[in-house]
């Protein structure tokens, strides 16, 4: 990779795989700062991006957290029709709330008693970020990448959610075109509670399935 | 043969169930992402397939947006936006800007 520090400036655009990965006391963490830093600068003074489009979208991006996936969640359990259309067509049900995700198709999956839905993105990070703002650092990981795909239950377990033998664990594998959202179940309990109400209690992680909604204490 | 980002199904040990806060380092990074992305200059699927390339020695070393950076950086030389003579020169401006500082020294320690 010859954008590394230590490259031999040979500026050959293939060397991708050249045998001189970062050493520990290269300080590589403060060079690749220092690089995003650089090429920040650059971009902008050719103006190819503006300093201004840049904070706007940082400000964008913050401002999406999980609370919109759990309005459109609550909504479904609250409201049959909606729903059956969220699980019809995602992409058009969350246009409802003013979410508008046109280069991405969006399934949102639904967990029953029989069926619990869990979501990676094996090969990298595709995640509903519209929905659920950006992903954990655990869903980036390659410890969750690798195994929840080939023991999804033990996986689950390492976030404290069991599983009985006889519901059925479907994992879903993002793309960078295809995102999932899960729908969990609305736990018992909660029978008089506003749309308001239930989504505070649903949480980033259940709409990733690797946790439960957990019934309420009182 | 498996790319270095094609981990499904191998085993690197326990899930650890930790976050963090994003750095402002890091937001900008993934903020320069989407605003060229939106722009058409990088789509999501050729930004995929830069960092897919990285090959293992840098993927395997480095964190999210550290590849992502060098995925930007190769990107911009690939499509000559940028040089990586302009590059290499900026970030010995940089450097020398954050040791003028002493910034640098406080991330290092970081």
């Amino acid at each position: 990779m010859s954008t590394h520090e230590h490259h031999d400036h040979d500026h050959d655009h293939h060397d991708h795989d050249h045998n001189s990965p970062p050493q520990p006391d290269d300080k590589v963490h403060s060079y690749y700062q220092i690089l995003g830093t650089a090429v920040k600068e650059l971009l902008i003074e050719k103006g190819v991006v503006a300093a201004d489009e840049v904070r706007r979208m940082i400000e964008r991006r913050d401002s999406i957290t999980p609370a919109n996936g759990a309005k459109v969640v609550a909504r479904a359990w609250t409201d049959p029709a909606f729903k059956a259309r969220l699980l019809k067509d995602a992409n058009a049900a969350v246009q409802e709330f003013g979410i508008d995700m046109p280069t991405t198709h969006l399934v949102a999956v639904e967990n029953t008693e029989n069926l619990h839905n869990v979501v990676v993105c094996t090969l990298c990070s595709c995640y509903p970020r519209d929905l659920l703002g950006l992903p954990p650092s655990w869903y980036k990981s390659k410890a969750y990448r690798a195994r929840v795909v080939s023991e999804p239950r033990a996986v689950l377990e390492e976030f404290g959610t069991s599983l009985s033998d006889n519901v059925e664990v479907r994992v879903h594998d993002s793309t960078a075109d295809m995102r999932y959202l899960v729908v969990p179940r609305r736990p018992a309990g909660t029978e008089g509670m506003s749309q308001d109400a239930l989504a505070s209690i649903i949480t980033r992680d259940t709409m990733i399935g690797v946790a439960v909604v957990e019934p309420l204490q009182n | 043969m498996r790319g270095p980002h094609d981990v499904g199904g191998l085993d690197f040990g326990p899930v650890e169930n930790a976050t963090h806060d994003l750095t402002l380092w890091e937001k900008q990074i993934d903020a320069i992402r989407a605003v060229i992305g939106a722009k058409g200059i990088v789509s999501t699927h050729e930004n995929r397939r830069t960092i897919e390339q990285l090959g293992h020695d840098v993927y395997d070393t480095l964190n999210y947006y550290e590849r992502w950076t060098a995925s930007l950086a190769r990107q911009m030389i690939d499509k000559g936006i940028l040089t990586q003579d302009e590059i290499d020169a900026r970030v010995v401006q940089v450097r020398q800007r954050l040791a003028d500082t002493g910034e640098l020294e406080l991330k290092e320690g970081a």
